[in-house]
């Protein structure tokens, strides 16, 4: 783990990047990464998020200025910005559900080509893939997911980068810690070596790349 | 008693003691101001959350606990939180007892459509098709009738939730469920008779010998 700042760290995302970013409406979302992405006007974006969060927070800011090109998520009606760029083509939007969203990723930061999921089963979901039967059941090949950067956002994290995390904040972002080849991390606090138990740290430090320092 | 009302009042007589309970948006979250009392009830939050509580005293919200809207909530004692491949894995796996959702449209064969309008309503599924797929039991709680129009139809043309029938319909006018695939009219709201409920539903239902009135 290397510490930075975070306008060191978002100098190191290319234009056209395909970013995961941890947050579920906003909650538990790296601000501070996406503050910069804003600022340094990154462009091209594809966004990997559960959803669009709102204008103006969260993973919505990326929207308010058209830095996305496109999205895999779950849900993005509570942004009027991300359906109306969606609407308008100027985006695409690949909508999944989210228990599948949220294996795919796994999958992709655990080695696996993909999972067999029921969901989506006979419906729209099913359009292109591969149905497989296994001991009677109907499953859907989903394929595994990763992107370039994760953009992640923990409670605590010590000088080692072993992260853990607090409340409904938690959601996406110990998956997308594992399914991305460099890692960026924000903490609400930057603590000492062994604040955090080992039996409480749930992303272990060397799966952290780069954690952003306290300015 | 308001639609909303009635109908929450009548899901939450589905919830038993150690139940671990999924609510959707919309109707589905009233359902847990009518939780009887001395029922022990744990409801999961999909973001993240088991044991939510009622919304936090002004001045006591805390940002980084939040429903799946992003609204402030509480957690109540023994609450657990978990990341949402957890989340999801009780969901998908069957260990939600009961799910509780909002729609658009239930068929006769208890197919459930409620998360797009072709051209007109593009959200997004959510959490919607996992909780409908994975849950033991599926509790469809919605208004009969929009603009007129009966939302109990013959078959769905609004795309699929799942393929998965659901179990119970609470309806302002009707409690439904589809025993051997075929909806059947268990219940009508209090002051309704059976006659009022068909002449608002498009499918057909079967009725049988006798009819109770829901007791609210």
């Amino acid at each position: 783990m290397k510490p930075v700042s975070a306008e060191e760290a978002v100098a190191m995302i290319p234009n056209g990047a395909s970013i995961m970013v941890g947050g579920f409406m906003g909650v538990g979302t790296p601000e501070r990464l996406l503050d910069e992405l804003v600022r340094q006007k990154k462009s091209g974006l594809s966004l990997i998020s559960n959803d669009a969060a709102v204008p103006g927070k969260g993973v919505g800011k990326l929207f308010d200025g058209g830095q996305v090109t496109n999205m895999i998520g779950t849900h993005i009606g509570l942004n009027p910005k991300a359906q109306q760029q969606m609407l308008g083509k100027q985006i695409t939007v690949d909508l999944i559900p989210q228990g599948t969203f949220v294996e795919r990723i796994r999958a992709g930061g655990c080695g696996l080509g993909g999972v067999l999921t029921p969901t989506g089963v006979g419906t729209l979901v099913e359009g292109g893939k591969q149905r497989i039967d296994v001991n009677g059941k109907s499953y859907l090949l989903e394929t595994a997911l990763r992107a370039d950067f994760a953009l992640v956002h923990a409670f605590l994290a010590d000088y080692v980068g072993n992260l853990s995390y607090a409340l409904t904040a938690r959601n996406f972002n110990p998956v997308m810690a594992m399914a991305a080849d460099t890692v960026i991390v924000t903490a609400e606090h930057i603590v000492p070596v062994g604040v955090i138990a080992p039996d409480h740290v749930v992303t272990p430090g060397p799966l952290v790349d780069y954690l952003i320092a306290n300015g | 008693m308001d639609a909303q009302t009635i109908i929450a009042r009548r899901v939450a007589q589905e919830l038993r003691s150690g139940n671990l309970v999924n609510l959707g948006i919309g109707i589905p979250t009233l359902v847990a101001n009518y939780v009887p009392a001395g029922l022990n009830v744990f409801f999961q939050s999909e973001n993240g959350l088991i044991g939510t509580g009622p919304i936090p005293e002004q001045g006591m919200a805390h940002p980084l606990l939040t429903d799946a809207g992003g609204r402030p909530i509480s957690a109540l004692p023994g609450a657990a939180t978990f990341d949402s491949a957890m989340s999801f894995g009780l969901i998908r796996g069957g260990h939600v007892d009961i799910t509780v959702l909002g729609g658009l449209q239930v068929d006769a064969g208890g197919h459930l459509a409620n998360w797009m309008i072709p051209g007109k309503m593009v959200p997004g599924m959510g959490g919607a098709m996992d909780l409908v797929t994975g849950a033991k039991r599926v509790i469809v709680a919605m208004q009969h009738a929009a603009k007129g129009k009966s939302k109990i139809v013959a078959e769905c043309n609004l795309p699929l939730t799942s393929a998965r029938p659901v179990d119970l319909v609470v309806t302002d006018m009707a409690v439904i469920a589809f025993p051997g695939g075929k909806a059947t009219l268990l219940e009508t709201a209090p002051g309704l008779k059976v006659a009022e409920v068909l002449a608002v539903t498009e499918a057909e239902l079967a009725i049988p010998d006798r009819v109770p009135e829901m007791k609210l």
